[in-house]
């Protein structure tokens, strides 16, 4: 039987030939990387088909295939984490191999051509974690990649038409992913498949390039190299194995590989490339405006042109060792630039920026849960979900247009502490029963969590609140305490649905005190109209459309009228869209999605 | 009938094969050029058109400045979307009728400027370009080539609809000369 298949295929002859390779001195541990890197590759195109039977390249598709890989799908993290890591792996395995041909002079003639033919398969290395990290199109890739795509227009002529093909036209769309896509996972592998083919055969043809001084007589490449090499890849994945699993095993942080929030154009991101490409990253901060060309083309180019150049180098009498100082001196300026790229990342503002992008990250994938734990995410990708998020866009909106008189706890809405004082009212809780009974209260309301800033530190509410309400008897505080939780009631918050309900008596008779006991209707309407009445309307007080009503024009006469003190007209001045006007208002209300809760309905 | 020589890939009648089937192998990557280099054609979809950002009273005139969505049509190659987010712009009042606009977009690599309030200047945090309020290179030693991109504003709308419309365009990266794309 095995003699025929050897008669008709020569299989046995091939498998010999491969097998049968002469050792030098017999099997070594430092042979191993060429190996590895050979097996990685197969891991990494593996487990790519996989990926590539679930992934879809466009930006309404791209982030949300990645999110169903990712989250929904049979150990679809796990598939991802590995081709991640892998990825990650394969970066150090090619430094590794880098060295040890370096160390041990195997770029030498005769295997100069094999030495090049190794620079390209890194460079195409490179390429590919390059083009990888857009394909998720999140945050992060979509950011790093633009910083890339950026730098092409550098190039000296021919910059922005390399640019414009690399990113299918002059701007970033669905033809930037398919144009990637189709580098990552067919150009640029059958280069490197052209690539090892070539630098197999060369590197067979002229054999190891042994260690001198052989330790054993020589030996076969089977089964000893075979073994150390079939060891050393096992290594690798138990490496990558870990680090795919280690979230799982100690039970903290995502799973696998990381997925930001969905790219988007009109959200700041501290773009940052991988690891690996830190020193890079950091190169570029050393040159200013006109010398930039050096940090991105002229010094890379240069390092690229220096070690292509090592085999003629190495001729030298001196040159070998000239190499070896080549070499270290890079890896040394790598490690210094990546440290302090790391280095200068460790301060608090990227801290807090990193932390806030890993929330929106968060919050978008609870949102693209199927229902009822999500939303679902609509044809229009996940950004749209995000989009309409209370949660995460009500503080960016409040922080940006309303922190500049108001605070939200103290802070802008996303936690920074302005450094100047309110000039208007702190809105957490806002018409909430705590918040109410606080603005009523002598001790409050002339503090500049209320009016305490603002034109009303004297007007009728904070002297009605200081004169009549500081020396109510027990039974109008009863009264009155009543009358606020009917009037918190008109807001309909979410987090008081249940007490709202259970209070219903409590509420029905706070409706009349507040009509006709504690003074109230004095200066509001209440579910009543009367012209004379100048005070902000409190039917529906705090409710959705009362707020949106009150921030789309306060200078309406159911609001402030003419008594408003500088608060802008929002949707009547087009200051903010409709949308935006929803988002906060119902971020104030504690108004958003919450997985399974009842706030959903 | 048996070869008396060898053929040779030097003669002219293996040159003529040689050339020939390296014609033959162009036969696909000729046919895909077309699409290849199709995006060479494109031009920005969004140059020079006139886009409402927001109205004047939107921008306190404490001269700082805000940061604004630029929502407008989008073609996304076979998508054509009405009203959705392309970019952002800042804006910030520099007078009564008068008002600066400058692209969020690093001169330097693209990447998104923040404003910073405690300093009253913008920084990239990618490469730390700083720039000043103007949008000027503040820090010499910044990567960019050049100042934040200002954008035109249309003053005659400032004037008289107290709206702000710019016109929203992109500029190549890393030139020192303003060119847009």
């Amino acid at each position: 039987m095995l003699k025929w298949i050897e008669e008709r295929t020569g299989l046995g002859t091939l498998l010999r030939g491969a097998l049968f390779e002469n050792i030098p001195g017999g099997a070594r541990w430092r042979y191993v990387w060429g190996s590895t890197l050979t097996f990685t590759f197969f891991v990494q195109i593996i487990t790519g088909i996989f990926l590539w039977m679930a992934y879809n390249p466009s930006t309404q598709t791209a982030w949300e295939s990645v999110y169903y890989i990712q989250n929904e799908m049979t150990l679809g993290w796990l598939l991802r984490a590995v081709h991640h890591y892998t990825a990650n792996a394969m970066i150090v395995l090619l430094a590794l191999h880098l060295m040890q041909v370096v160390i041990d002079g195997a770029y030498r003639a005769p295997r100069e051509v094999n030495f090049w033919f190794g620079i390209g398969l890194l460079m195409l290395v490179l390429a590919l974690s390059l083009t990888g990290y857009l394909l998720p199109w999140d945050q992060k890739g979509y950011w790093a990649t633009k910083v890339t795509t950026s730098l092409m227009n550098q190039i000296p002529g021919v910059g922005k038409e390399v640019e414009q093909l690399a990113i299918g036209g002059s701007e970033y769309g669905h033809h930037t992913l398919s144009r990637f896509f189709a580098l990552h996972a067919g150009v640029l592998p059958g280069a490197m498949i052209a690539l090892i083919v070539g630098h197999v055969y060369l590197f067979r043809r002229h054999g190891i390039t042994a260690k001198k001084p052989l330790r054993k007589p020589d030996g076969w490449f089977w089964p000893d190299q075979f073994l150390k090499d079939t060891v050393a890849c096992l290594a690798v994945i138990a490496v990558v194995l870990y680090l795919s699993l280690d979230t799982w095993i100690w039970g903290q942080g995502e799973l696998g590989a990381p997925l930001g929030a969905p790219a988007d154009p009109t959200q700041p991101f501290d773009a940052r490339p991988e690891w690996y490409f830190l020193f890079l990253f950091q190169l570029l901060k050393y040159f200013p405006g006109e010398l930039e060309i050096y940090g991105t083309l002229v010094i890379p180019g240069a390092v690229v042109l220096l070690i292509g150049l090592m085999p003629f180098i190495g001729r030298w009498q001196l040159g070998h060792r000239f190499n070896l100082a080549v070499l270290f001196a890079l890896l040394l300026g790598v490690g210094a630039l990546t440290s302090l790229a790391i280095y200068e990342d460790s301060n608090p503002q990227y801290a807090k920026n990193l932390q806030q992008a890993r929330e929106t990250a968060a919050r978008v994938k609870v949102l693209a849960q199927a229902p009822p734990e999500g939303q679902g995410i609509p044809a229009q990708g996940a950004l749209e979900l995000l989009r309409n998020d209370s949660l995460t866009q009500g503080p960016k909106i409040f922080a940006e247009h309303c922190a500049s008189c108001h605070r939200y706890d103290g802070h802008d809405g996303l936690g920074n502490k302005p450094e100047e004082a309110p000039s208007a009212a702190d809105l957490a809780g806002f018409a909430s029963r705590d918040w109410l009974s606080r603005l009523v209260s002598v001790e409050h309301i002339a503090t500049d969590k209320f009016f305490g800033n603002t034109e009303f530190k004297e007007g009728k509410m904070v002297s009605f609140v200081q004169r009549k309400v500081a020396n109510f008897d027990e039974a109008e505080k009863d009264q009155l305490s009543k009358a606020l939780i009917a009037l918190s009631a008109e807001a309909q918050l979410p987090a008081q649905r249940t007490m709202d309900r259970n209070d219903a008596g409590t509420i029905e008779a706070g409706k009349n005190h507040l009509l006709d006991d504690v003074g109230c209707a004095d200066c509001h309407q209440f579910h009543f109209e009367d012209e004379d009445l100048t005070a902000p309307d409190l039917t529906g007080y705090g409710s959705k459309s009362w707020l949106v009503d009150m921030i789309g024009d306060p200078e309406h006469r159911r609001f402030y009228g003419d008594k408003n003190d500088r608060m802008p007209s929002f949707l009547r001045d087009g200051i903010l869209t409709d949308r935006a006007v929803d988002l906060v208002a119902d971020w104030l209300r504690n108004d958003w999605f919450e997985p399974g809760g009842d706030l959903a309905q | 009938m048996t070869r008396n020589n060898s053929p040779s890939i030097s003669d002219r009648r293996g040159f003529f094969a040689a050339g020939l089937a390296a014609l033959t192998g162009l036969f696909p990557l000729l046919a895909g050029l077309g699409v290849l280099l199709d995006p060479l054609r494109r031009k920005s979809n969004e140059a020079g058109r006139l886009v409402r950002i927001a109205s004047l009273s939107a921008l306190p005139d404490d001269g700082v400045p805000r940061r604004f969505d630029v929502i407008t049509d989008q073609v996304n190659a076979w998508n054509h979307r009405a009203n959705v987010p392309i970019g952002a712009v800042y804006l910030r009042r520099t007078g009564e009728f008068s008002v600066e606009a400058f692209s969020v977009n690093c001169p330097h690599a693209g990447c998104f400027v923040e404003y910073r309030r405690t300093k009253h200047n913008y920084l990239c945090p990618c490469h730390n370009s700083e720039f000043g309020i103007d949008g000027s290179i503040q820090d010499p030693s910044s990567p960019s080539p050049r100042g934040l991109d200002a954008l035109e504003v249309d003053a005659e709308k400032l004037r008289q609809e107290q709206e702000i419309w710019i016109r929203y365009q992109k500029f190549q990266a890393g030139k020192p000369e303003k060119l847009a794309i």
